[in-house]
């Protein structure tokens, strides 16, 4: 960097530093370790939800600097990167609770389709009652999948695969902001049932805060997310497409 | 650690390869844990070091959806063209999605298990 002459220096240094990676993945650290330590000081309240906490202050940043996403998520990337083997690790939680699944398997099955097409469904028919357009109800169906199953299937069912990406982060904080707690005050107080619901309804957010209550919780979560992405992508691309003209009707 | 990891980026790999090979709609990581469980089953359970390893990615699981979240700014104005349908089918639909599948697995698995007491 060469030396500043005359007048703005730290305007100087942010214009070099706002172009660095180092820049950007250590603001999203900052930004979720100011998140994460606000929880523990909560004691765990399932409202300071970690990734709400972080998303909302990288998004302040980003817009009062008036960064393009792209310069931010070029430093972010690396942590982006780690979502994918961490997926993979699901699988050893998933290995501890492996009898717990197989007792369950048949009440798994019946909650996985029920809750799948609830949640797929009530989106699709609550927009097209409140006048969403066609695109608009097909991007919603599959907002409880995880993001590249979801993206998939909305393009295939004549959604817009990037609001469907924004429906489903909102879907996943949402759900792991209010899902225990909702689940609690409908007497559903086992961990194996909260952690299913979890994942089925708010994919790998779901499940992140699903592994925060216990690894029973976290395991049945991680299989939730699977299953419920491989019914959604069965499912939805032959149940939606034909419900979509009677719905855009009305 | 690196042997674990390596492990798990082989299961991704071979995830994202069958997805693109076989044009799956499902993606490739979630394939790869798949993988992994079927290395698991086969091997008798995790090392420790792969034990330690999955602890070490998933203690901070909600920071890696951190970057993908903040993507959110770049649709807003989607949101807002059609804002209350989507918000309203938003909410409603989690709320009743993680009611359906609690309620549904906590019942059938009292019951299954009352009968099982009663047997």
């Amino acid at each position: 960097m060469p030396p500043v002459i005359g007048g703005h220096p730290a305007h100087d240094i942010w214009v070099y530093l706002e172009t660095q990676p180092l820049l950007w993945l250590t603001l999203t650290l900052v930004a979720y370790a100011a998140a994460f330590a606000l929880q523990r000081r909560l004691r765990g309240h399932p409202a300071a939800n970690p990734v709400l906490i972080a998303v909302a202050l990288l998004a302040t940043v980003l817009l009062a600097t008036g960064t393009p996403y792209a310069r931010y998520f070029e430093g972010a990337q690396f942590v982006h990167f780690l979502l994918g083997p961490a997926t993979v690790a699901l699988a050893v939680p998933l290995y501890g609770q492996r009898q717990r699944i197989v007792e369950r398997a048949g009440p798994i099955a019946i909650a996985l389709v029920a809750g799948s097409l609830a949640a797929a469904l009530s989106a699709c028919l609550i927009a097209a009652a409140l006048g969403a357009s066609p695109a608009t109800i097909a991007s919603l169906a599959p907002k409880s999948v995880t993001t590249p199953i979801a993206m998939g299937i909305a393009e295939r069912i004549g959604g817009l695969a990037s609001l469907t990406a924004v429906v489903v982060i909102l879907t996943g904080i949402l759900g792991a902001v209010v899902g225990s707690g909702l689940l609690r005050r409908l007497g559903v107080r086992d961990d194996a049932s909260v952690g299913f619901a979890l994942g089925l309804a708010a994919h790998g957010i779901g499940s992140a805060r699903a592994l925060q209550i216990s690894e029973e919780a976290g395991a049945f979560a991680a299989l939730a997310m699977g299953l419920g992405g491989a019914f959604a992508a069965l499912t939805l691309p032959w149940l939606v497409p034909p419900l979509l003209p009677l719905l855009a009707g009305h | 650690m690196i042997a674990a990891l390596a492990l798990f980026l082989c299961c991704q790999l071979l995830g994202e390869t069958l997805a693109v090979l076989l044009q799956l709609p499902v993606p490739g990581p979630v394939l790869g844990m798949i993988f992994l469980f079927v290395w698991l089953l086969a091997r008798g359970g995790p090392q420790e070091s792969e034990r330690r390893t999955a602890a070490g990615l998933l203690q901070h699981l909600p920071l890696l959806f951190v970057p993908a979240g903040t993507g959110v700014l770049l649709h807003l104005h989607r949101l807002a063209d059609e804002a209350l349908p989507i918000a309203v089918a938003l909410i409603v639909s989690t709320l009743l999605g993680l009611a359906v599948a609690g309620l549904t697995l906590a019942w059938f698995s009292r019951r299954r298990s009352s009968a099982h007491t009663q047997q």
